[in-house]
């Protein structure tokens, strides 16, 4: 049956056959679609390649010529849309309903074709063979040249980023095989696709019923010059470059057979990966490396985009479900509000305000619709205010999302930058999401009091102190800038307020004596319940000896808005390291009221976190302190959608 | 290089059975074995990480998965691809078997002894009433048996142990229908199949919610072909079942097919006398509905060889098929998978 090149006659030998597979493995795929208006032949041409490539079985055939007498539309003869259009009701109506997904291949390629409904009423089920597609076929009637449909198709096969076209004119047997005829159509098609960006288009005049152009070029035609409709599907060029883009894992699956083993699946969505690649986990932003690749087959050098892997790091960090692990140049975006387009898949209208699922890659989050920009007129591309989006309208919208996502703009890669919402009550997917961009917010939803709440909301961000506390020479400062650095880098607002600084301004009149300590660490507090209600996450590394002190701190503050973090050095540690040379003065005497030496430190008695920084380094320590600010924003009662 | 060796076999002989059953030991060829230059992957490690993409995602999205697990080729293609997504981990659910007690002798063999090696759990169900009623494809016909024993046993089976998704290992290039269906393809409490109602599936991304009651049947080898199905347990050296294998075997010819005379269960016609036929199978099911084909075919290549040059389906072989143009499609809108 297959036009391949077969295995020699005779004994069928092993090698012979494994010459066959890697031919037929080195094989390049093409996933093309067939769309276009109703009854303009997508079925039929779908039918006629199968036949005309040799595809179909006898028995195949006989059921063909069998269907095509009881229900055919063709008198009797062949009706090849039967071929494809496989449900009762489709044959009963003569129409395509659902994608019909069939596959074939050349001696040059592979194809997986996805056979398209032209009804509108369809156009969900269009939109799902297309969002797999490297390539379109759209489908018009010579006789009746560009219509609505031709146009909906077109806009959402370029709205998919599929950029190969074919633009099939079929039914030319029935206006004469007249070139003019063609020529007309197909200028008519390029004015209306160059406003989509539409620019690599073959044009072939066809017949499917008759099979001219198909596979073999016609005598119908002798005025058309260029590949026959199966030439140029074997020869267009498509490649795939996701290999080359930043590597992208969205963690599918967390795998743990045994305490010893965890190990994060998914399927590479972009780039490649090595063991001892630095990578990054999004949205937490911790740091780490990829220790191995795991297969069943045994560990892999590399894998790279479209392999299905399993990877194990060398750090023991907290990934779950949903996570991206990506590359540490060119990190995929993180945010918790996107401007996206949207296709309205349901017969229920969209609701904005109203929550939806919205599941990009392997997570899934609640999100809303917060504002539609607009929706776009199908036809003339015309951009239209609205409040709602009806079955298969498309428009733009902003989204707002309960937690922040790690994604990819839809432009860069489908499979990070797709998504789809579900309705949280009928659980049907209503609607499909290509992201444009991320939004860093600017504005607040409502126009509110303006407080701390309003303030917080504006920076999408849960306000609090982090308040480092240690000896001199501990490591606070070195901590308070690194998780300061990361905060930052997630698109936080933050302040950090050092003892060594404020000391030569705001508390410039201040010493070191039990008073005047007392003093410099009330102001502080002062200043970052202040700096709190601007909104702001205030890291504070204070050496701030009294319990009290940091006592009163904490209770100036809302409750949760406190965090303690006690960065614990012993005292022979901090001495020994001596980086500012402090306590050798204090040892020799001209540091009086030196704390450790000569004045007390009382360690905290529950602190909110600890830091052992014997047991690790202010790297590991910032990332530690990261991962529990996370999980203390998700336990806690967040102010509407606002989390660190 | 070692092959399946496909000579008639007496199924209690567990060494024969062992040698089968045991992959060849040679390396592959590098073509087949690694990817292409430029990290493009070949087209057999596309379709697997394509299934692998699906089998992680059911597991992570639904509350009780199981595996059917028919013992053909393609269930051999499933297990298989399923040890692999879950490594080292085992596939996290078990498999189930509906045995209408009317399969090969050799297929149960093999699944029993399959499940052992891999350390699986198996379940096997068969529908009680049907048992007691005697149902079976002599005394009831097709129709009557596949409804029973098939359809019902697996609604039975489904509902018993409570599972909300069910992996199959159907391919769309079987049947027109089957060339419809999503690749998440959602099931009401009465699991029926709704064709006109699907559920768009977009990109990588699957909506795996159900509503209550409702159950999802899955088919990672959606976009495998049957070819593809054989060069991959070639290259991955599968076992299968050895009736897939050319052998002589004891055959009837009844309406045009080939029904090997597995056990006395099988009523002959007067001056009906099986013949020995070197036959094996395309695809497997219940031996007296499964049609043999007249092969030499005794080893993978030749089997590969073969299918290259069929000129039939490999639907032809089974008899439930060929009653009515929508039978397919009727009998999922019942339930059958
Ligand atoms: N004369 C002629 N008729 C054609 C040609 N191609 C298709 N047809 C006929 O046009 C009618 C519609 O064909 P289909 O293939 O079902 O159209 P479709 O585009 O798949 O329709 P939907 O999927 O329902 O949108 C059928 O009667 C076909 O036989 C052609 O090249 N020439
Ligand atoms: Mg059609």
């Amino acid at each position: 049956m297959a036009p391949d090149t077969l295995p020699s006659t005779g004994e069928a030998g092993v090698s012979e056959i494994e010459r066959y597979l890697a031919a037929q493995q080195s094989k390049s795929l093409l996933r093309f679609i067939t769309c276009g208006s109703v009854d303009d032949g997508k079925s039929t041409l779908i039918g006629r390649l199968l036949y005309d490539s040799k595809m179909l079985f006898e028995d195949q055939l006989s059921a063909l010529e069998a269907d095509s007498r009881k229900v055919g539309t063709q008198g009797g003869d062949l009706d090849f849309a039967l071929l494809v259009d496989g449900l009762s009701a489709e044959r009963e109506q003569g129409i395509t309903i659902d994608v019909a997904y069939r596959f074939f291949n050349t001696d040059q390629r592979k194809f997986i074709v996805a056979d398209t409904p032209g009804h509108e009423q369809y156009t969900r089920n269009m939109v799902t063979g297309a969002s797999t597609a490297d390539l379109a076929i759209i489908l018009i009637d010579a006789r009746k040249g560009v219509l609505p449909q031709t146009r909906r198709h077109s806009f959402l096969v370029s709205l998919l980023g599929i950029r190969k076209i074919v633009l099939a004119v079929n039914k030319m047997d029935l206006m004469g095989y007249d070139q003019a005829v063609f020529e007309r159509v197909v200028a008519e098609y390029r004015a209306f696709a160059r406003q989509l960006d539409l620019t690599d288009i073959q044009a072939i005049p066809l017949s499917a019923l008759k099979g001219d152009n198909v596979t073999t070029l016609t005598g119908a035609m002798p005025w058309y010059q260029g590949p026959t409709l199966i030439g140029h599907l074997e020869t267009v060029a498509v490649t795939d470059l996701r290999a080359n883009d930043p590597f992208r894992l969205p963690v599918q699956w967390v795998n743990r057979p045994n305490l010893d083993f965890r190990g994060y699946a998914g399927t590479i969505a972009a780039g490649t990966v090595r063991p001892g690649d630095r990578i990054r986990v999004l949205p937490s932003g911790q740091e780490s490396r990829v220790a191995r690749i795991v297969t069943h087959d045994g560990d892999l050098d590399v894998a790279a985009a479209g392999q299905s892997v399993t990877l194990t790091l060398t750090d023991e960090i907290d990934i779950s479900r949903g996570d991206i692990i990506s590359a540490l140049d060119g990190a995929a975006e993180v945010a918790d509000q996107m401007e996206a387009t949207l296709v309205w898949m349901s017969e229920a209208p969209l609701l904005p305000g109203r929550p939806y699922i919205l599941k990009v890659g392997a997570k899934s989050v609640p999100a809303t619709v917060a504002t539609l920009k607009h929706k776009i007129n199908v036809n003339t591309l015309e951009q239209l205010a609205t409040k709602t989006l009806s079955l298969n309208e498309v428009g733009l919208a902003t989204l707002s999302l309960d937690q922040p996502v790690a994604f990819d703009v839809y432009r860069h890669n489908r499979d990070t930058g797709g998504f789809i919402l579900i309705d949280r009550l009928t659980n049907e997917t209503v609607a499909a999401g290509l992201i444009r961009s991320a939004i860093v917010r600017t504005v607040p939803w409502q126009i509110l009091d303006v407080d701390k709440r309003a303030r917080s909301q504006m920076k999408g961000q849960r306000p609090r102190v982090l308040w480092f506390t240690g000896l001199s020479g501990a490591g606070k400062s070195t901590i308070a800038n690194l998780v300061e650095k990361k905060l930052h880098a997630h698109g936080r607002h933050t302040m950090l307020l050092d003892g060594d600084n404020v000391r030569q301004g705001l508390n410039r009149n201040l010493g070191f004596t039990d008073a005047d300590r007392v003093e410099n660490v009330r102001r502080v507090a002062e200043v970052s319940k202040l700096m709190v209600d601007a909104g702001l996450i205030v890291l504070v590394s204070f050496i701030s000896p009294y319990r009290a002190e940091r006592r009163m701190a904490r209770e100036l503050l809302g409750p949760g808005e406190f965090l303690e973090v006690f960065v614990d050095t012993p005292l022979s540690v901090a001495e020994g390291r001596d980086v500012k040379g402090l306590y050798a003065k204090a040892r020799a005497g001209k540091l009086p009221n030196f704390t450790g030496i000569d004045s007390p430190y009382e360690p905290p008695e529950s602190p909110d976190v600890r830091i052992d920084t014997q047991a690790m380094t202010a790297e590991q320590a910032a990332n530690h302190i990261f991962t529990l600010l996370s999980r203390f924003d998700e336990d806690a009662d967040l102010v509407d959608g606002a989390a660190i | 290089m070692p092959l399946h060796d496909g000579r008639a076999i007496d199924v209690k002989d567990a060494a024969v059975l062992d040698s089968i059953l045991k992959p060849p030991s040679s390396p592959l060829p590098a073509a087949l074995a690694g990817a292409l230059p430029s990290h493009r992957l070949t087209h057999l490690q596309r379709l697997e990480a394509e299934s692998i993409h699906i089998l992680r995602e059911v597991v992570a999205e639904t509350q009780n998965p199981v595996m059917m697990y028919s013992i053909g080729k393609d269930s051999a293609v499933m297990l298989h691809l399923a040890m692999k997504a879950f490594y080292p981990a085992k596939p996290p659910f078990p498999l189930l078997h509906v045995d209408t007690t009317w399969k090969f002798r050799e297929m149960i063999a093999f699944r029993d002894q399959r499940a052992a090696d891999l350390g699986l759990d198996l379940l096997v169900h068969t529908n009680p009433e049907g048992l007691a009623r005697g149902i079976g494809p002599f005394t009831h016909g097709s129709a009557v048996h596949t409804q029973v024993m098939k359809t019902e046993a697996l609604k039975q089976a489904l509902d018993r142990y409570g599972f909300d998704a069910a992996f199959g290992g159907a391919r769309r290039d079987e049947e027109k229908s089957r060339a419809k269906e999503r690749i998440f393809s959602f099931r009401t409490d009465q699991h029926r199949w709704d064709p006109k109602n699907q559920r768009p599936e977009l990109w990588q991304l699957y909506n795996a919610r159900k509503n209550k009651g409702e159950s999802i049947r899955v088919f990672p080898l959606s976009n495998w072909t049957e070819l593809d199905i054989w060069e991959y347990i070639y290259v991955e050296n599968i076992p299968i079942v050895p009736l897939y294998f050319a052998a002589d075997r004891p055959v009837v010819e009844r309406d045009g097919a080939l029904i090997m005379v597995d056990d006395d269960r099988m009523p002959l016609k007067p001056g009906e006398v099986p013949q020995q036929r070197r036959v094996r199978f395309r695809t497997l099911g219940c031996y007296p509905l499964t049609g043999a084909i007249d092969s030499d075919a005794d080893s993978l290549p030749a089997i590969i060889r073969e299918m290259l040059l069929a000129r039939t389906s490999e639907r032809q072989g089974r008899v439930i098929d060929r009653d009515g143009g929508a039978s397919m499609e009727q009998k999922k809108q019942e339930g059958y998978f």
